[in-house]
């Protein structure tokens, strides 16, 4: 049955494409990405995939044919990172708002300037309000699950949006790690037939996609995008127990590690959040009550279910690996703490950056911050409420 | 709509398209006098085919789709300013792939709509790449020489000398003060099977339906480049605009041709070559070219005019 591989990010998430087997794929290189679309234009050279690959000159044109070709009327993905998704930026918000169920490969990588090419998540955390799904993955295994359950999640009739799929450059994309593959049938069969609304190609039903919608209209259908938004939670969830039982590996909104009884938590995304896993099990060693909550989908963001989970915990550290200059804090942390808010007794919250640029998140710093949550704990303090963790001062 | 899935090889008459249902419906919030219709109208008149239709932003876009209406009998899609030409070729990607597994046996043309900014401009590598690539699809220029639906700013298509809000004539600048460039050689020099310049005139009424039907049926990128008058930004009686227009050409300011497979062919030469300030008198934005002092600039834009339509006739052989 299950094939397992040792397969680094990036041949990850290319076999899922192979097996998807999009009708499109448009995408332009860009470290750390690139080697999606090395490995897909391979494929699709040896003939392993009927995919029409259109080579653009430029990410701006990728997204762009990325919704030409939805619009027509079929499959589409493309992949990315950086100032690629900088320059899709426009064309991210008009997927969305067109409704096109675009599927995008995120290898994330820090924004210039000054130029990085290495992983940290300022590239997708600007694009959270453009309107796409967004599951982040801790893994090579996570990047190739979740883009297979991208598909059935955003081309399901109650949200048909668009979804990117993001995993942290080069720690993810460029390592290698087991991970298993569903045999390509039982991918096919997953995620079904695709079927499209209104599509172009449809010449005898002449539709009018993309028009001038103004203030008579414009809020209602942003309002949809709302709703759509919000089907988008159930049916991640859905697709998730659905993969589950394919796959043995069922996914959900996030993953509680060791939080039941926990009084110290870390909530982070990616990466990262394997790392902080082992802080925690070396910590329960130790008798420190800790536990962990990763994220794995950022939009919709779950802030009920979230705050439900971390409702018993005395102290939360968010790890954000990007900052929101002059923010409040982090963008996943300005996010947590006011779901926590809605709590008639809400944990006390605090935010660190770290990693930005690729720099290396240890366990040893980890365990600071779980240093921190207990003194936290124990005073009530949370000044300062945004710190950044390994920072030259 | 009426689909016609083998292409009839006979060119049709104009009596022929009167008789085709108008794909591009009236009621449309284009200003009166605007030249952008009769060139839409004649373009999908002119096909065989059913087609796709993609615009960019711009007046095209903006005066034809205000939801929850629409003027295009035909599928459409506008997505972004600087993109019709990605936006196409993602379409026309799509339908060869749906061709390749059988889902669709229709023969299906897509055509995409830009106005100069969104061509000759912002959107000029979205353009070079699409026909770089091949995708078989007609790119029409509308070229109205400026960006006019956000108030009539100069474009790198707007001539030497026009008065513009963002080349206004001043105490000391009289208008802009670079030429346009020659986008439709720039996209000759791209190798693609058709390229033409073009202008709905009554003195070659058939021009643009002719152009077209040929460029849908060559067998890669296909691009028409179509002079079209905007009454507010180029100030004229909007009655006024195929006059205009004819002028325009007869004064070789916008020679018609065409380069098919790299074959350079000249499609109208006028009985008499204007000269280019007849063209200048009648648009306020060339009003104070009319002014002894400025009389260089009308001369630097005649020697121009002389320069290229010679260079033209040596290419085109004539
Ligand atoms: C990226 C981007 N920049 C700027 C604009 C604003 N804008 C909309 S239409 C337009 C001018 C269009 O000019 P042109 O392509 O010549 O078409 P016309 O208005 O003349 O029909 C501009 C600058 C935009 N929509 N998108
Ligand atoms: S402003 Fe000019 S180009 Fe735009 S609709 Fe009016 S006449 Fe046509
Ligand atoms: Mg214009």
């Amino acid at each position: 049955m299950a094939k397992v591989v040792a397969y680094t990010g990036n041949m990850a998430a290319a076999e899922a494409m192979r097996q998807i087997d999009p009708e499109v794929c448009a995408a332009y290189p860009i470290t750390p990405s690139t080697e999606i679309m090395q490995i897909f234009a391979q494929f699709v050279a040896d003939g392993q995939v009927s995919t029409e690959l259109v080579p653009v000159e430029s990410e701006h044109s990728a997204m762009s044919a990325c919704v030409g070709a939805a619009a027509a009327g079929g499959r589409v993905m493309t992949a990315t990172s950086s100032q690629g998704l900088a320059l899709m930026w426009e064309i991210l918000y008009i997927a969305a708002s067109l409704r096109q169920p675009v599927v995008m490969a995120v290898a994330n990588r820090a924004l210039s300037g000054p130029l990085n090419i290495h992983g940290d998540h300022s590239d997708t955390m600007g694009a959270r309000d453009s309107g796409w799904i967004q599951l982040y993955s801790e893994n090579a295994q996570e990047a190739y699950d979740n883009l297979i359950q991208a598909v059935r999640i955003g081309e399901h009739p109650r949200v048909r949006l668009p979804v990117m799929v993001c995993y942290d450059g080069f720690i993810i994309s460029h390592s290698i790690e087991r991970m298993e593959l569903l045999e390509d049938e039982e991918v096919k069969g997953f995620i079904g037939e695709h079927h499209s609304l209104y599509p172009l190609l449809d010449v005898d039903n002449p539709m009018t996609h993309g028009p001038v919608d103004l203030q008579n209209y414009y809020t209602e259908h942003k309002r949809q995008q709302v709703e759509a938004m919000k089907h988008a939670g159930h049916v991640i969830l859905e697709v998730g127990a659905e993969y589950g039982r394919l796959a043995g590996r069922p996914y959900g909104l996030f993953e509680k590690y060791r939080l039941e009884d926990a009084e110290l938590g870390v909530a982070v995304l990616s990466s990262a959040a394997g790392t902080t896993k082992e802080v925690v099990d070396e910590l329960r060693l130790r008798g420190v009550k800790a536990g962990a909550l990763k994220l794995r989908v950022f939009r919709p963001f779950p802030a009920a279910e979230l705050a439900k989970a971390l409702s018993g915990l005395k102290a939360v550290a968010v790890l954000d690996r990007a900052d929101s200059f002059g923010a409040m804090g982090g963008p996943v942390f300005i996010e947590v703490r006011s779901a926590l808010l809605g709590l008639p007794k809400p944990p006390l919250c605090i935010n660190y950056i770290y990693g930005l640029g690729g720099r290396d998140l240890l366990m040893v710093d980890i365990e600071r911050v779980y240093d921190r949550l207990a003194e936290v704990a124990k005073t009530g303090k949370v000044e300062p409420l945004h710190d950044y963790l390994t920072v030259r001062t | 709509m009426a689909v016609t899935k083998e292409a009839p090889k006979k060119a049709p008459s104009l009596k022929d398209l009167s008789y085709k249902q108008d794909l591009f419906a009236g009621g449309h919030r284009l200003c009166a006098g605007c030249g952008i219709p009769p060139i839409v109208r004649q373009t999908l008149l002119a096909s065989d085919y059913p087609v796709v239709v993609v615009t960019a932003t711009g007046c095209l876009e903006v005066g034809t789709s205000i939801f929850p209406y629409t003027s295009w009998r035909v599928p459409w899609i506008h997505c972004a300013f600087e993109n019709a030409a990605s936006t196409a070729s993602g379409i026309e990607s799509m339908y060869r792939a749906l061709k390749k597994k059988g889902k669709i046996d229709q023969e299906i043309r897509f055509i995409a709509f830009g106005g100069d900014g969104g061509t000759y401009d912002i959107g000029i590598q979205a353009l070079s790449g699409a026909l770089e690539r091949g995708h078989r699809f007609l790119y029409i220029c509308y070229n109205n020489e400026g960006y006019m639906n956000t108030g009539i700013q100069r474009s790198s298509a707007t001539p030497l000398g026009a008065d513009t809000t963002t080349s206004p004539v001043g105490e000391v600048i009289p208008g802009k003060r670079e030429f346009r460039k020659n986008l439709t050689a720039i996209v000759a020099a791209h190798d693609i099977p058709y390229v033409a310049q073009s202008a709905t005139i009554p003195a070659r009424i058939m021009d643009l339906v002719t152009k077209v039907r040929k460029a849908l049926d060559a067998d890669g990128p296909s691009f028409i480049n179509v002079l079209s008058s905007c009454d507010r930004g180029w100030r004229h009686d909007p009655a006024d605009t195929i006059k205009i227009t004819q002028l325009a050409v007869d004064t070789c300011y916008w020679p018609l041709y065409e380069v098919e497979n790299g074959k350079w062919k000249l499609n109208y030469k006028p009985k008499e070559k204007k000269p280019v300030i007849e063209w200048l008198a009648t648009q306020g934005r060339f009003k104070h070219l009319l002014k002894p002092e400025n009389a260089d600039i009308v001369r630097r834009l005649q020697e121009k005019i002389d320069r290229d339509w010679e260079f033209l006739l040596k290419r085109c052989a004539e």
